[in-house]
């Protein structure tokens, strides 16, 4: 195992907080009520507090003299290794929460896991965002359950935004070359290990709101390899607008 | 649980006097960030610090803080942030909790406590207005990550509660 290869692993998982972070900052002030508008910010905040602590260690690895500016604001679309239901859009509140939920119980098994793994600065992250990951999957999944099975508009609504983001849930299982090498090394997670007791945990939250479950086969993927989907570009548009209209720049 | 770890007695009282800048009340030795400051040689000290939580946006300023409190007392400081071990509640002092407490913000309480309160399904919080446990969840995120907001329905006050992360 390279550096480089630690470092498109770290990507592969930074990222999607990454992602995930900048779209739910997208919220702030827009939120449905003032509670769900701070608490939509505040995992925004959690995310991204996260995804400096990989980058900051992506930095360290680097052989180049990068920041964790660098690599969060000026590697292009293609070098983006999150998967594709982060950087869904912010359709309406069902389809924040289910697009949330399906991180959240993804993330959560995943940091799980990474607990153990043999390199320590994933370790220590892992260790200090699962308390905060628990937090975000409480929110998301009681929002779920109460949009579920609450007014006639509501849970139809959440059926839906279930049914369009359900083809992106697949992907979070994949694994792309670095994620095997990184693996058998013992610092990566198999996530395809991860799959039954996601969807098993998936399925009983769906039951408990009264949404049906799709069926569908066919799962859109891609993002893992960089190829994301037409709503990456927007995303990073405005994200790196200011690094790249005033290179670097600080705070 | 060693709430204190590793701070050297003659800088304790200079780091003490650091407040959290989002809860002035409370100090960062008080709120258990500082995990460890050493005296070394020629006036040098190096201080550990770790974030309550990963996007904590006070830790800039409290690294900022540390630094300079120890600049004016003629020390040479180097300020190290930390992730491991992770932040608990557990950590902070019982002054730190008391001093949260008059501040207005009920201050953490025991794991098992803590899921009962935020799951809605027991009034186990007191409102550190007037003590009352009838209370009620109003969100599980309030004006931090670390807070869930509370009102009391005897009272009528809203509230902040520092929530446990153990």
């Amino acid at each position: 195992m390279t550096n480089e290869n630690l470092i498109q692993y770290i990507y592969s998982i930074a990222d999607n907080s990454l992602i995930l972070g900048q779209r739910l900052g997208e919220l702030c002030g827009h939120g449905p009520t003032l509670e769900t508008d701070i608490a939509i910010t505040n995992i925004a905040l959690d995310l991204l507090g996260q995804t400096r602590s990989y980058y900051q260690y992506v930095a360290e690895l680097s052989k180049e003299d990068l920041t964790e500016d660098d690599v969060a604001f000026l590697r292009k679309e293609r070098e983006y290794k999150n998967v594709l239901l982060v950087e869904q859009p912010n359709t309406d509140f069902a389809y924040i929460i289910a697009r949330q939920y399906f991180f959240d119980v993804y993330h959560f098994l995943l940091l799980e896991k990474m607990m153990d793994s043999k390199n320590v600065n994933l370790q220590a992250i892992a260790k200090k965002s699962m308390k905060e990951v628990a937090y975000h999957k409480r929110f998301s999944g009681d929002w779920l359950k109460r949009l579920g099975d609450g007014t006639e508009e509501s849970h139809q609504k959440m059926q839906q935004a279930v049914k369009d983001l359900w083809v992106y849930t697949d992907e979070l299982f994949h694994m792309n070359e670095d994620d095997e090498i990184v693996t058998k090394a013992g610092f990566g997670i198999d996530n395809a290990a991860l799959k039954d007791a996601y969807y098993q945990e998936i399925e009983a939250l769906l039951k408990e709101s009264t949404i049906e479950i799709p069926t569908t086969s066919y799962f859109q993927k891609g993002g893992k390899k960089g190829i994301h989907t037409e709503h990456m570009g927007y995303i990073l548009a405005d994200m790196q607008y200011m690094q790249r209209t005033y290179p670097d720049m600080k705070w | 649980m060693n709430t204190i770890q590793n701070i050297d007695h003659k800088l304790y009282s200079i780091l003490k006097s650091v407040p959290d800048p989002e809860i002035p009340v409370l100090s960062i030795i008080d709120l258990g960030v500082v995990r460890s400051a050493v005296l070394l040689d020629n006036d040098k000290v190096k201080v550990e610090i770790t974030p309550t939580y990963s996007g904590c946006p006070a830790m800039d300023v409290i690294g900022d803080d540390v630094k300079k409190a120890l600049l004016n007392n003629g020390y040479v400081p180097e300020v190290k942030l930390i992730l491991s071990p992770a932040w608990t509640t557990d950590w902070m002092t019982d002054e730190g909790k008391t001093a949260l407490k008059e501040y207005g913000i009920a201050p953490p309480t025991d794991a098992e406590t803590d899921k009962q309160a935020l799951l809605g399904n027991k009034q186990v919080i007191a409102c550190p207005q007037c003590e009352s446990k009838n209370t009620k969840l109003v969100s599980q995120f309030a004006s931090t990550a670390c807070k869930a907001m509370f009102k009391c329905q005897d009272c009528e006050e809203t509230f902040d509660y520092f929530k446990c992360l153990i």
